[in-house]
C-alpha cells in the first residue's frame, strides 16, 4: 500500500509542473558556436539575477528544426549557427508561427587543415585539396572528363609536396564545418577547371555530384564531431592532416601547425582580416515572440554583443573566435540592441 | 552387436587399457583449458589495469588546482559605492577590479596597458566570484584589506603541473616567456601554490576548466536515479511475481515473457527516442528535467530487473510454497511472507546492476535534452541537469587542455559510483543468499 501511494506521489510530481511557465532561457544550436555561448551564458548568470541559461549543442541544421518548431514555452528561444538559415528553414519557422527572427552575426570561424608538428610543412591550393579528396577528379592524362580519384599521395597530387600517403581526418557530413569545408574549398577548388565549370550551367547536379561528393576509398576518415580527437590522431600519426575549427589549433599550438592555404597561413590576424580563404561567419538567431515573455532575452543578447563578449580585447577571442571588424561590428550591436527583425 | 562380443572377451583388460592410454591426453586437455581460462582471466586484468592506470595517471592532477594568493582591498568604493548595503546593488558591483588591483600590486613595475591584461590573466576570472562570496560571507571585510587564495587561470595550471612543456620554443607553448617570469616569481614568494581542488567537488559545470566542477553532473544523476528506481523497481518486482507466482501458462504470457526479453535488448538511444515522442511531446514535460531522465531509464533498467527478480523467484524451492500453501496461507500470503523475502537478495542484485548501467548511460539522453551545458545546480526533478557520464563527453569534446585531466577525474568518480554499487550487489548476495 505504502509503495503504491509513493509510486502515485511520484507520478503526480512527474506530471505537476508540465505546464509551468519558463523562467529560464533554452539555447540550442551550432557545436562551433557552442564553447563561445556556454561561456556567455555562464559570465551572464554569474553577473545578472536571472537563471543561468541552459544550451544543448544539436549541430546548426538540428537547432534550426528545433527552434522553427513553434512558439511557446516548449520550444528554444533562441538559436546558434555556423551558417546562416536557409530559405525552407525560414518558411518552416513561418509556417509554426515564428516570423520576428533577429539575426545576429557575433565573429568569424576559420577551418584550418592542420597536422601534427614532427609532420612535413604543408602549403596547399584549395585545387590541391580539391584533387586530394574529390570522389571524381579531371582526368590527369588529360582530356575533360572525370574519373575515379586515382591520386595515392600528396605529391602525386602536386609535384611539390610532400610524397606522404592521402590520409586526411575531417567531420562528417551532418557537421556545419563539413558544409563549410565543401563550399570554401571543393567548390573553389573544382571551379578551377572550366570544364566543370561549364557544367554549373547545363547540369547542376552532375556539377554537385563532381565538386562535392568527398572520396570513400579510405583517404579521407570521417572521425565524428569531437575534435579534440582529431588533434589526438594527429599527434599519433604525423603522416595524416585534420579538418576542424581554428580554436583547436590556438590551443594545441605545441602539438600540431595549421597548413597555408593559398600561400596563407591560419593565423588570427589573416583569419580576422579575411585574407585566410576558408573562413565562415558565425551567429545566432532570436525568436521575437519570446522575448518579454521568457525574462533576460533582451539582456543575454546585450551579453554577447557587449564590447567584453566579442571586442578584439574580449573574453571570446581569449578562446578562439575571430572578431568582426569595427564597422561591422557597430551594425551587430544596434542589432542586437534593437533585436529588430532581419530575416525574412 | 559383433563388437561387443569382441570386448566381452576380455572385458576388465581392454577397459583398463582404454583409460590407462586415453588419461594422459585427457589430463593435458585439462591442463590447456586452465591455461586458456587463466589466459582470458589474465588478458582482462591487464586491459583493466591499464585502462585504470591511463585514468589515473591523466586524472590524478585534477584534484589539485594551482592558486594565487592575492592581497585584497575591500575598498568600499568598488563594493558599495552608495553606502546602502543593498545585496543586489553589491552582487553587481565590479569585484574583477579588486583581484586586477590585487595582482598588479604585486607586480608595480608592470605598466603598459598591453602587459597589464596579460599580467591579469594570471587569475582565473573566477576570481572576481569568490572575492564577492568573500564579501558576503563576511560583510565586516569591507574597507579593510586582506588576503585571499584565489584559482590561478588554466594556462597557469597546465604549466605548473607540467601539462605544458617550458622548454619549448615560445612561439610553440600558450604561456609566453614573460607569463613564466611572473609565475616563477610568484612561486618564489610563496604566493603560489597547489592546493586542494574543492571547486571540483562543489562547482557546476564551466567553460573555464579551473572552476568546472563535477556537482551538478552528481546531484543531476542522484535525481534521475531516485526517479529510476522509485518506478523500476516496484514496477519490476509486481511484475514479476504476476507472472511467475500468478499468471497462467499460456500464448498471452509467452508473448509477453519474448517481449520483455526483446526489450532488455533494445539499444538505449531507442528508448530516448521513445521519451522524446511520449513524455516531452504527448505529456508536455519540460525538456533536460531529471525527472524525464529517470523515466527514460525506467524503461531501460525495467526488463533487467524483471529478468532478474523472476530468476531470483524461480529458485525459491516448491516446498517452501507448499508447506506455506499447506499450512492455510492465501497465495498472496505465500508470496509476501515467504517467497519474496527469500528471493530479495537476487532481486535486489539485479536492480543494483540494472541501476549501474542506467547511472553510466548518455544515449538515451540525448534525444531528451539532458546533453546539454548547464552551471546552475539542479534543486529539482523539473529543474534542467545533466548527468555524470554526459559531463564527461561534454569535458572530452572541450579544446582547453586543462579539461582532459578533469574528464579524466570525472570517469575516476564515475567508476567509484559504479564499483560501489556493485560492490554493494555482491555484499547482498554474500550476505543473504540462501542455497538450498
Amino acid at each position: 500500500m505504502k509503495r503504491t501511494l509513493a509510486v502515485a506521489a511520484l507520478v503526480t510530481v512527474a506530471f505537476a509542473g508540465a505546464a509551468e511557465a519558463r523562467d529560464q532561457i533554452r539555447i540550442v544550436g551550432s557545436s562551433t558556436v557552442f564553447p563561445f555561448a556556454s561561456k556567455v551564458v555562464e559570465q551572464f548568470g554569474k553577473t545578472t539575477s536571472f537563471k543561468t541559461p541552459v544550451i544543448e549543442s544539436t549541430g546548426s541544421g538540428g537547432g534550426f528544426k528545433l527552434f522553427c518548431a513553434g512558439v511557446g514555452v516548449d520550444h528554444p528561444d533562441i538559436t546558434n549557427a555556423s551558417r546562416a538559415i536557409k530559405k525552407s528553414e525560414i518558411e518552416t519557422c513561418a509556417k509554426n508561427g515564428v516570423a520576428k527572427i533577429t539575426e545576429i552575426t557575433i565573429g568569424y570561424d576559420g577551418i584550418v587543415v592542420a597536422d601534427s608538428k614532427k609532420g612535413p610543412e604543408f602549403n596547399v591550393s584549395r585545387k590541391d585539396l580539391f584533387l586530394a579528396l574529390a570522389k571524381t577528379v579531371p582526368d590527369p592524362k588529360g582530356g575533360d572528363k572525370l574519373v575515379p580519384n586515382p591520386y595515392k599521395t600528396w605529391k602525386d597530387v602536386n609535384a611539390s609536396l610532400p610524397a606522404n600517403e592521402i590520409e586526411v581526418l575531417g567531420p562528417p557530413p551532418t557537421s556545419g564545418t563539413r558544409d563549410a569545408f565543401t563550399e570554401l574549398v571543393m567548390d573553389h577548388g573544382c571551379e578551377e577547371f572550366p570544364f566543370i565549370k561549364a557544367m554549373a550551367k547545363t547540369d547542376k547536379k552532375a556539377f554537385k555530384a563532381a565538386c562535392q561528393a568527398i572520396r570513400e576509398d579510405g583517404a579521407y576518415i570521417e572521425a565524428g564531431e569531437n575534435d579534440t580527437l582529431i588533434v589526438n590522431k594527429l599527434v599519433e600519426n604525423p603522416k595524416a592532416l585534420g579538418i576542424f575549427g581554428y580554436s583547436f589549433l590556438d590551443q594545441n599550438a605545441d602539438k600540431i601547425k595549421g597548413a597555408h592555404i593559398d600561400g596563407i597561413a591560419p593565423t588570427f590576424e589573416n583569419i580576422s582580416s579575411g585574407k585566410y580563404p576558408v573562413s565562415r561567419p558565425l551567429f545566432f538567431y532570436v525568436k521575437g515572440e519570446h522575448v518579454g515573455v521568457i525574462p533576460g532575452i533582451k539582456e543575454y543578447v546585450a551579453e554577447f554583443t557587449s564590447e567584453a563578449a566579442i571586442g578584439a580585447d574580449g573574453y571570446l577571442p581569449q578562446i578562439g573566435l575571430i572578431p568582426l571588424p569595427a564597422d561591422k561590428m557597430k551594425s551587430v550591436k544596434d542589432a542586437g540592441k534593437a533585436l529588430t527583425v532581419n530575416v525574412k | 552387436m559383433s563388437e561387443m562380443t569382441a570386448v566381452s572377451g576380455t572385458p576388465g583388460r581392454r577397459t583398463r587399457d582404454l583409460v590407462a592410454a586415453g588419461i594422459g591426453r585427457r589430463y593435458r586437455a585439462e591442463r590447456r583449458f586452465r591455461i586458456f581460462g587463466l589466459v582470458a582471466i589474465a588478458s582482462a586484468l591487464v586491459f583493466m589495469a591499464l585502462l585504470f592506470m591511463s585514468i589515473i595517471g591523466k586524472g590524478y592532477s585534477a584534484f589539485v588546482q594551482t592558486e594565487i594568493r592575492l592581497p585584497v582591498a575591500y575598498a568600499v568604493s568598488v563594493i558599495d559605492p552608495d553606502g546602502t548595503r543593498n545585496l543586489d546593488d553589491m552582487r553587481r558591483a565590479n569585484y574583477g577590479k579588486l583581484y586586477r588591483d590585487g595582482i598588479q600590486s604585486l607586480f608595480p613595475d608592470v605598466t603598459s596597458r598591453q602587459d597589464r591584461r596579460v599580467l591579469n590573466g594570471l587569475v582565473s576570472s573566477g576570481a572576481s566570484f569568490q572575492i564577492r562570496d568573500a564579501v558576503f560571507e563576511d560583510q565586516s571585510l569591507i574597507g579593510k584589506s586582506g588576503e585571499i587564495w584565489v584559482p590561478a587561470s588554466d594556462d597557469v595550471d597546465m604549466l605548473v603541473k607540467g601539462k605544458i612543456d617550458r622548454n619549448l620554443p615560445e612561439s610553440a607553448r600558450r604561456v609566453s616567456d614573460q607569463e613564466i617570469a611572473w609565475i616563477d616569481a610568484l612561486e618564489k614568494d610563496g604566493r603560489l601554490a597547489t592546493r586542494f581542488n574543492w571547486r571540483f567537488f562543489t562547482n557546476g559545470d564551466s567553460r573555464e576548466p579551473e572552476l568546472a566542477g563535477i556537482w551538478g553532473a552528481v546531484v543531476g544523476s542522484f535525481l534521475t536515479m531516485i526517479v529510476t528506481l522509485a518506478l523500476s523497481f516496484p514496477l519490476g518486482v509486481a511484475t514479476a511475481v504476476y507472472l511467475e507466482e500468478f499468471a497462467p501458462k499460456n500464448r498471452w504470457t509467452d508473448i509477453i515473457e519474448v517481449n520483455i526479453n526483446n526489450l532488455a535488448a533494445i539499444p538505449s538511444i531507442v528508448f530516448g527516442l521513445l521519451g522524446l515522442a511520449v513524455f516531452l511531446q504527448f505529456f508536455g514535460l519540460p525538456r533536460s528535467a531529471p525527472v524525464v531522465g529517470g523515466l527514460v531509464l525506467t524503461l531501460m533498467t525495467l526488463p533487467t530487473i524483471i529478468i532478474a527478480a523472476r530468476v531470483s523467484l524461480k529458485s525459491v524451492p516448491p516446498s517452501i510454497r507448499e508447506a506455506a500453501l499447506g499450512l492455510g496461507a492465501s497465495k498472496m500470503q505465500m508470496v509476501t511472507n515467504d517467497v519474496l523475502p527469500l528471493a530479495m537478495p537476487g532481486i535486489l542484485t539485479g536492480t543494483i546492476i540494472g541501476m549501474g548501467r542506467a547511472l553510466g548511460e548518455t544515449a538515451p539522453l540525448l534525444m531528451i535534452g539532458m546533453v546539454a551545458f548547464i552551471v546552475d545546480i539542479p534543486g529539482g526533478f523539473h529543474d534542467p541537469a545533466t548527468v555524470l557520464p554526459v559531463q564527461i563527453y561534454i569535458w572530452a569534446d572541450s579544446a582547453e587542455r586543462a579539461f582532459v585531466e578533469r574528464t579524466s577525474a570525472a570517469i575516476m568518480v564515475l567508476l567509484t559510483f559504479l564499483i560501489i554499487m556493485n560492490a554493494a550487489a555482491v555484499f547482498l548476495r554474500g550476505k543473504f543468499e540462501r542455497r538450498w
